[in-house]
């Protein structure tokens, strides 16, 4: 199957969402005001500390504004295009190309989860930066395990939202899991607070699961937190889940096709 | 060998109902009821290469499920459906890659890119070489009459203008079969027009094979060479329209304008239907007496300026059809 039709579909999507900058303009305001609320909540947190936090109140500040900048690349939404598509019964014309439809919308979502995210992030980390004082990566080798570590993490959330997109195919709505989905990824991931603040007892179970590698991960391989060297291992469970979406995605995928009921005459 | 075959097709639907009221919304929470729709009860056609087939049939008849089969789209219940010797629903990728798609009322262009930019996504995903697309287009700007939409998003298209610009995007890749699901729905007199000369050009030009539901009577009647009439999911009528308007139209009218008004004389075996100043229009069934006889006979008796002889319309015929057949 050769790339260039899904790399046509991945820059068609992203072009189109550029459109929205008066969205990404206010999600960009609207991040700044959130984030800057969350350092205070923690500043007030860790200043009545009296006890050792398994994170510095300076990384957690960082951890927060690397957050809030690529808050857009989470999976905490379904692709409404396609559930209109869905709801009108447009999606017949998904079904007739000649492409394979799981990597089609796969690459749908890969744009729909970095094009918005890149617009937003680049000004906001510059405001965080500049303004806030955010850390830079702790060294050269961090800054590079944590790029690595963020590509995977948006094909991880794009993988999770095509799992969610497909659902869609039963739902027609995708409200219920959307809701359930977003609740799980906003505080296993990181995004509430960070992992490294959960309890001891429930470490093994938040590492075993995979939303830490949309957030966590990469932001603690930013902070040096982790240490670049063991990027191979925390590359390795991001993949796993990767693999697991999108294997669930092609199964869940193929069934709806055999029972679909396009809507409308 | 024909390029389509479908044989004896069935494809019956699950709808749920609910009783009416909160009581009845309750009750679907705990038990729900199911009533089965016959969309397709056994359907069995042959078409050949480049055939312009017109497929009609009142709401809800199964034009549209037979169409999405034969696409791949749904999965039939039971039946044969071969097209160009691939069953469509499991070699969808393969089959897809010949076949064109217009549904109506809805666009496979992107909303908010600009018409050239769906274009270049289509070619790229139907991997349409170079010079094939840019003859394409460049003959569908020329014929169609798009070339000023090109730059516009879709979204700020008139519908006449989304229409053409979709049914360009449907044939860029040359496609072999063409489906068109009730295109003309909501297009102004020119547009339509302009999307049947197309439509009967790209047929002849490229023996293309194209099935065209609508409910559009004038659609048939332009462009089509053979008829299917579908009603309850099972074929009705299958033929040529003019056969399909000798058997059912036996009244014909002649149209005449009076030199003069006042009562003409007509022939005992024709009928005065109507008289609007000094025009007249007169029925007869050509069986008693033909439209040569009856015209002759009435311009011997009477001064006429000007004569037409006039066929019922399509839509007469078909509305007559579906009430011999018990569609109501």
């Amino acid at each position: 199957m050769a790339l260039v039709s899904y790399w046509a579909v991945i820059s068609a999507r992203f072009r189109s969402l550029l459109q929205y900058r008066s969205a990404a303009l206010a999600g960009l305001v609207t991040q700044i005001v959130w984030g800057i609320i969350r350092v205070m909540i923690f500043q007030a947190f860790y200043s009545s500390t009296t006890t050792g936090q398994p994170m510095s109140g300076r990384d957690v500040e960082t951890y927060i504004w690397l957050g809030q900048a690529f808050l857009a690349a989470l999976p905490w939404n379904i692709d409404t295009d396609l559930r209109s598509l869905i709801r009108s019964g447009g999606i017949g014309y998904e079904l007739v190309r000649p492409v394979d439809l799981h990597t089609y919308w796969m690459s749908r979502a890969l744009a729909w989860r970095t094009a918005p995210m890149l617009m937003r992030s680049i000004p906001l980390l510059v405001f965080a930066f500049i303004v806030m004082g955010m850390a830079p990566p702790a060294t050269v080798a961090a800054g590079a395990a944590f790029m690595i570590s963020m590509c995977a993490a948006i094909v991880l959330s794009s993988a999770i939202t095509t799992f969610l997109n497909v659902t869609m195919l039963w739902t027609i709505t995708g409200d219920g899991i959307t809701q359930l989905t977003f609740g799980l990824v906003l505080i296993f991931s990181g995004m509430l607070v960070p992992l490294p603040l959960f309890p001891d007892w429930s470490q093994p179970l938040i590492n075993a699961m995979p939303f830490r590698g949309l957030v966590d991960t990469p932001y603690r391989l930013y902070l040096g937190h982790i240490p670049a060297s063991d990027l191979p291992q925390h590359l390795a469970h991001q993949l796993f889940w990767i693999l697991a979406f999108v294997v669930a995605g092609r199964i869940a995928l193929s069934r709806a096709l055999r029972r679909v009921v396009v809507q409308g005459g | 060998m024909p390029q389509i075959i479908v044989e004896n097709l069935v494809k019956h639907f699950r709808v749920s109902q609910r009783d009416t009221g909160i009581f009845g919304a309750l009750r679907g929470l705990a038990h729900r009821r199911y009533e089965t729709v016959k969309a397709l009860d056994g359907v069995t056609f042959e078409i050949g290469s480049g055939e312009l087939l017109g497929y009609v049939g009142p709401n809800g008849a199964g034009k549209s499920t037979t169409v999405k089969v034969m696409s791949g789209i749904l999965v039939p219940d039971s039946g044969r459906c071969e097209i160009l010797g691939l069953v469509p629903w499991k070699d969808r990728s393969r089959h897809v890659r010949h076949l064109g798609v217009v549904f109506g009322q809805r666009t496979q262009l992107w909303w908010d890119l600009p018409v050239i930019e769906s274009f270049d996504l289509l070619r790229d995903i139907y991997r349409v070489p170079r010079h094939e697309y840019v003859k394409n287009l460049d003959e569908f700007v020329a014929v169609m009459g798009i070339e000023s939409c090109l730059d516009t998003p879709v979204r700020q298209l008139s519908l006449g203008q989304r229409m053409r610009c979709d049914l360009a995007g449907a044939l860029l890749h040359s496609p072999k079969l063409l489906f068109l699901d009730e295109p003309t729905i909501g297009m102004d007199a020119v547009s339509k027009v302009a999307f049947r000369q197309f439509i009967k050009r790209f047929n002849r030009e490229r023996e293309t094979t194209v099935i065209l539901t609508t409910h559009d009577m004038n659609d048939i009647e332009a462009i089509c060479d053979r008829l299917m009439i579908i009603n309850s999911g099972k074929l009705l009528y299958d033929g040529g329209l003019d056969a399909l308007r000798q058997q059912m139209s036996f009244e014909r009218s002649l149209v005449v304008e009076m030199t003069d008004a006042g009562s003409p004389k007509v022939h005992p075996a024709a009928q005065l239907a109507m008289m609007n100043g000094r025009r007249v229009h007169i029925r007869f069934d050509p069986k008693r007496i033909s439209a040569a006889a009856l015209i002759s006979d009435f311009t011997a008796h009477n001064d006429v300026d000007d004569l037409f002889v006039e066929d019922p319309p399509i839509e007469e015929i078909i509305a007559r059809f579906y009430e011999g057949n018990g569609v109501g």
